[in-house]
């Protein structure tokens, strides 16, 4: 790991009785690390299948939750602004952001699900979200991640006052003082002591639609 | 250097030199992820793990270790046990290892694993280094519990997820905000620390043996 006799940084503090050599500092902290990380290694492999699994599991019942219950539903991948069957080639394919088509058991388009994310007030908030490119209409929404303040911020996720109003809103939505709206298809009764949380995720879904909004509406809508 | 019985080793950390109620170690994550039961056990759990095995592996190494580097090599020690925890949590139970987020990864920095560390297992037997983790450990859990059996049951009205009050109750909700973390501490160490006193008060008629004195 390490030449014994290797001048090294010096280990030893300030003045301090120089009893033991650099190179046995060293290889003392250069052994460890490599031993640490060999193990962290084996463990990120034995783990790394359950938890892609479980990411993949939660991303399938957010799917099917804001799409409210497609019987099925395709990944489409968004390139160069148009939405295509296939992943980009090459290195892109990681990153490249993804929208989920569904469909009903006759091949009628639902609409869209799509995932998105913002700063919140404590971390990003990442959301996704249901639309419906036909009628113009939000068709849920469910929190991914969130790290809000428990209790007040994450009424966004826990709230289903908040969260149910996004069934059949119209976009653009427009976030209201709760009992201050007009009526108006598109608005949202925001939470109170929760703004800035309820504001973000209603900028999110905006945001999201006006950047996706011509490749949705370009979309075919049929299956593959 | 005070000796000790193997039972003493174990017993201490538990209640009279329990870390967070009496060495007041510990303390970020007893006051940031205590606001739910399922949070504190999993912490809990998660804390007692990385100490019993850092100690472990401490007290075996302790002849190998030269001290000028003891407290990197230490640090090495416990943050890929702390590592290996993360990793185990996320596969094992997804939903609580993201609802402690970051919390897991500052197991590092609990100085009451350091403090055992460098007090305890690198100075004594592998035997006694693994008592004193289980030890501390547990007494570790059991001041996580009682942190957050007061928070969740008074901020949400639940104890485990369980309703216990039925609809009418209006939940206290500062009480599962960082306030009410420094609310049930504060409490919980005036209460003790009134207990404590009335008893030795009781105790200083017959004069006896203070064998195990408050550390504190």
């Amino acid at each position: 790991m390490s030449a014994p006799h290797a001048p090294g940084q010096g280990g030893a503090g300030p003045p301090g009785p120089a009893r033991v050599a650099p190179g046995r500092l060293l290889a003392t902290l250069g052994g460890a690390g490599a031993a640490a990380g060999a193990l962290i290694v084996f463990v990120f492999t034995v783990t790394a299948p359950a938890i892609e699994a479980h990411r993949a599991r939660r991303l399938d019942e957010a799917v099917t939750e804001v799409l409210k219950g497609p019987a099925r539903y395709d990944t489409l991948y968004v390139v160069d602004g148009a939405l295509r069957a296939e992943p980009p080639a090459g290195a892109a394919a990681a990153g490249s952001e993804r929208v989920f088509r569904g469909h009903t058991a006759d091949g009628t388009r639902i609409g869209y699900a799509i995932a998105s994310q913002a700063p919140g007030f404590a971390d990003v908030i990442r959301v996704i979200f249901g639309y419906d490119p036909a009628s113009g209409q939000v068709l849920g929404m469910k929190v991914l991640e969130s790290k809000e303040t428990p209790g007040l911020g994450d009424k966004i996720e826990k709230d289903t006052a908040f969260t149910g109003q996004f069934d059949g809103a119209a976009s653009p939505l427009i976030g209201v003082k709760p009992g201050a709206g007009k009526g108006a298809p598109g608005e949202v009764d925001m939470i109170t002591g929760a703004t800035i949380s309820a504001r973000t995720v209603i900028r999110i879904i905006n945001d999201a639609l006006d950047r996706l909004g011509p490749a949705l509406a370009a979309d075919s809508g049929s299956a593959p | 250097m005070r000796t000790t019985t193997p039972r003493q080793d174990l017993l201490r950390g538990i209640w009279r030199e329990n870390p967070v109620l009496i060495h007041l170690l510990g303390l970020c994550p007893a006051l940031a992820v205590t606001n739910t039961v399922a949070n504190s056990l999993a912490m809990g759990i998660a804390t007692f793990f990385v100490l019993t095995g850092s100690s472990l592996l401490v007290s075996s190494l302790r002849r190998l270790i030269p001290a000028e580097v003891r407290i990197s090599a230490y640090i090495l020690i416990i943050a890929t046990f702390v590592t290996v925890a993360d990793m185990a949590l996320a596969a094992i139970v997804p939903d609580i290892h993201k609802a402690l987020g970051a919390f897991i990864a500052l197991i590092v920095v609990n100085c009451m694993i350091l403090g055992r560390q460098e007090a305890f297992a690198s100075k004594n037997t592998v035997g006694r280094a693994l008592l004193d983790a289980v030890g501390t450990g547990t007494g570790f859990l059991i001041a996580m519990l009682m942190m957050g059996s007061v928070r969740e049951v008074l901020g949400a009205g639940t104890f485990l997820g369980i309703s216990l009050f039925g609809a009418g109750f209006e939940p206290w909700v500062v009480m599962v905000l960082p306030p009410g973390g420094f609310f049930t501490l504060g409490f919980l160490l005036l209460g003790l620390s009134w207990f404590e006193r009335r008893r030795a008060r009781r105790q200083a008629v017959p004069g006896g043996a203070p064998a195990l004195r408050r550390a504190a």
